[in-house]
């Protein structure tokens, strides 16, 4: 059923917690943007981007125990991934393809996560294919608590999955048939679906004949909860009732996190063909960082010299990353031929 | 030693891995109470409880999924598809995801999944129940393919396929579940993923088979050896990926003749890639052209018992394909 929460886990948060929110989703939206511009600078062959997302994510990143549950992501969660722990550099690096790169070695396009130190889930380009996948992972948590491998209870272990997406990709068979395992099992598992209400170009009432996502939740017997995925504490609160009922063992959750995507699919996307700019201008005065800064403003939790303070801060980070990343040497050519099969040993 | 059919060697490599390892176990189709529709799971729901042999919903891709996600946390899931036909709804899973994960991730990522399938035809199956699928997956680098033949291969290949932290392919020729007997050693013991095998040493030419089609060609090469006095070698390929290039070519290099057989269609099958190697690497032994026998080219095999065996390659017709060779 889908349900809307009341309580308000996110009143918990501390100050400090609470900038630091602020801080990666700031940080995030810089990185993204220079991305565009070393794009357009042809510094750079591709970026996809995740701008107008960054409250969705971080709201979800901070309701997890971060680096420790697993996260199975998508391409657009670079604010998702800098509150894990991915670095500026590390996605510099992605960007221009330099050897050494965590998420591949270079061998992925950029924004296709991975690090097994964060316990972030390497993923592919086709859509949905992590949700099935995601849903093993907690079949494996499951299994590993029943079996006595593992303490349900251990905070230094996974006792999680978290998986994000699109809602284009819920047309995806794997999406359904991840969300089934995950209601037939009762999994520790939270699906994360990042409404935006265009697959590339296509409008959602093309998409799919329900009002939402969320909707969908009844037939696969989970939990199904709709959120302003533009509030990053509302986004907050549903995330931490789906964590503990994750790690009480009460089941799945369906978030659908309604939030738009003001910049085209890619870098090589041009949305002036399928959106007017009157939709796109409107959405950008729902901005999550800045309805963020006026809720951290009010509260005066932030002021204007602490926001000129974060914003010298991400630029300096930003910019060292570029500096970095442009300074770090190219992979050997023979680096295409490696890590084909694991070593026997590898068990 | 006991002498024991095909499939129970197989349930015995599940039976002996989910006992020696916790993070063994199996999911698929009908594998729980049931045992199997083949009874390759037989008395292991029994034994090991809902935990460990879980029967899955009627859905292919998330099988495989499931095993992946379940693999990537270094559990060993045992996969079953309950026929080769009906694999390719996990296609992209198989494919784009487990022989990838890797190589894309540098090596961060392995996948220690098994993939358990029954394939090929001559039993009745009509299109969908009688595939052979191996040649869309020996193209993917990343995934390992065994077929094996006999119940001492596949049990010590299973084993071995439960311990590779890479993703395994284990096609098993259903036809030769019960038909095919043979001993089986008590202890624990593996087969390495990779060699082939000399199943018939031989000096007049060599056949290169794997599967139901290994026991049809050593029937034909006793056929041909007692009837006209030919001398085949038979290899026995059991790992299709990695190609065991260096067997293919010291059995040619002795030979000078290479037949293939497979019951795959022709074009584009297996065969193909042997023959290449052959041409690149053994161009000096070869005293004749490399034959392939194969199942013609048509969508599937019929349903209907003459087609059926029109389809099916069978001991004669392999002994008419060696005559052939071996007259050149």
């Amino acid at each position: 059923m889908v349900t809307t929460t009341t309580a308000r886990a996110s009143a918990r948060l501390s100050e400090e917690q609470l900038l630091q929110m602020y801080w990666y989703m700031l940080l995030s939206r810089r990185l993204d943007e220079r991305a565009w511009a070393m794009h357009r600078q042809s510094k750079i062959a591709f970026h996809i981007s995740g701008m107008g997302h960054e409250a969705a994510q971080v709201g979800a990143a901070f309701a997890i125990n971060r680096g420790v549950d697993y996260v199975h992501p998508y391409y657009r969660d670079l604010a998702l991934m800098l509150a894990i722990g991915i670095t500026p550099t590390d996605f510099m690096m992605s960007l221009y393809g330099k050897k050494d790169e965590l998420s591949s070695g270079a061998r992925q396009m950029p924004s296709h996560f991975s690090s097994k130190a964060l316990n972030i889930v390497s993923s592919s380009s086709p859509v949905a294919t992590q949700v099935p996948q995601a849903a093993g992972i907690a079949f494996a948590i499951k299994y590993r608590q029943q079996m006595g491998l593992q303490d349900p209870n251990d905070e230094t272990q996974p006792r999680l999955v978290f998986t994000t997406l699109g809602e284009g990709s819920t047309s995806q068979g794997e999406w359904h048939e991840g969300m089934n395992w995950a209601g037939v099992h009762d999994l520790p598992f939270i699906c994360m679906v990042q409404n935006n209400l265009y697959a590339i170009s296509v409008p959602i009432e093309e998409q799919m004949a329900v009002a939402h996502v969320a909707d969908r939740a009844d037939a696969y017997g989970v939990r199904g909860v709709m959120v302003d995925g533009n509030d990053v504490l509302a986004v907050y609160d549903v995330m931490a009732e789906a964590v503990e009922r994750a790690y009480n063992g009460d089941g799945a959750t369906l978030v659908e996190a309604k939030t738009y995507r003001i910049v085209p699919h890619s870098s090589d996307d041009d949305d002036r063909s399928y959106r007017s700019r009157e939709e796109v201008e409107e959405w950008k005065k729902k901005d999550p960082i800045l309805r963020f800064q006026k809720v951290l403003l009010e509260e005066t939790i932030l002021s204007d010299t602490l926001i000129d303070d974060y914003e010298s801060r991400a630029r300096d980070a930003v910019n060292k990353a570029q500096v970095e990343a442009e300074a770090a040497p190219w992979p050997a050519p023979e680096e295409a031929i490696g890590d084909v099969y694991a070593p026997l040993e590898a068990i | 030693m006991t002498v024991m059919t095909l499939i129970d060697a197989i349930r015995e490599a599940m039976d002996e891995e989910l006992e020696r390892d916790p993070r063994v176990f199996i999911t698929g189709e009908d594998v729980g109470e049931r045992g199997g529709v083949f009874r390759a799971t037989q008395g292991l729901h029994e034994k090991y409880g809902d935990t460990r042999i879980v029967d899955s919903p009627l859905a292919e891709l998330s099988i495989v999924a499931i095993g992946i996600g379940a693999a990537l946390t270094d559990l060993r899931p045992i996969c079953e598809i309950q026929f080769a036909d009906f694999i390719h709804p996990a296609f992209n899973q198989i494919v784009n995801e487990a022989a990838r994960f890797y190589y894309r991730s540098n090596g961060q990522w392995h996948v220690p999944l098994v993939i358990r399938s029954p394939y090929g035809g001559g039993i009745g199956g009509g299109l969908y129940h009688s595939q052979s699928v191996e040649a869309f997956f020996a193209h993917v680098p990343g995934l390992k393919i065994v077929v094996p033949s006999t119940p001492y291969d596949a049990k010590g290949l299973l084993k071995s396929a439960v311990r590779d932290p890479n993703p395994v392919l284990f096609f098993e020729p259903k036809k030769g579940y019960r038909a095919i007997k043979g001993e089986v050693p008590d202890d624990d013991y593996t087969i390495p993923i990779g060699p082939a095998r000399i199943a018939r040493e031989g000096r007049d030419l060599s056949v290169f088979a794997y599967g139901m089609m290994a026991h049809y060609t050593m029937m034909a090469a006793e056929k041909v050896a007692r009837e006209d006095g030919i001398d085949a070698e038979v290899i026995d390929l059991r790992t299709l990926l990695p190609i065991d290039k260096a067997a293919i070519l010291a059995s040619v290099k002795k030979t000078g003749k290479a037949l293939i057989v497979h019951e795959d269609n022709l074009t584009m099958g297996y065969g193909a890639e042997i023959a290449a190697v052959l041409s690149d690497e053994g161009f000096e032994y070869l005293d004749g052209p490399v034959k392939r026998y194969a199942a013609p080219d048509v969508p599937g095999v019929p349903f209907s018992h003459p087609m059926q065996e029109y389809f099916m390659p069978n001991p004669d017709k392999i002994a008419d394909a060696i005559r052939d060779l071996a007259a050149y």
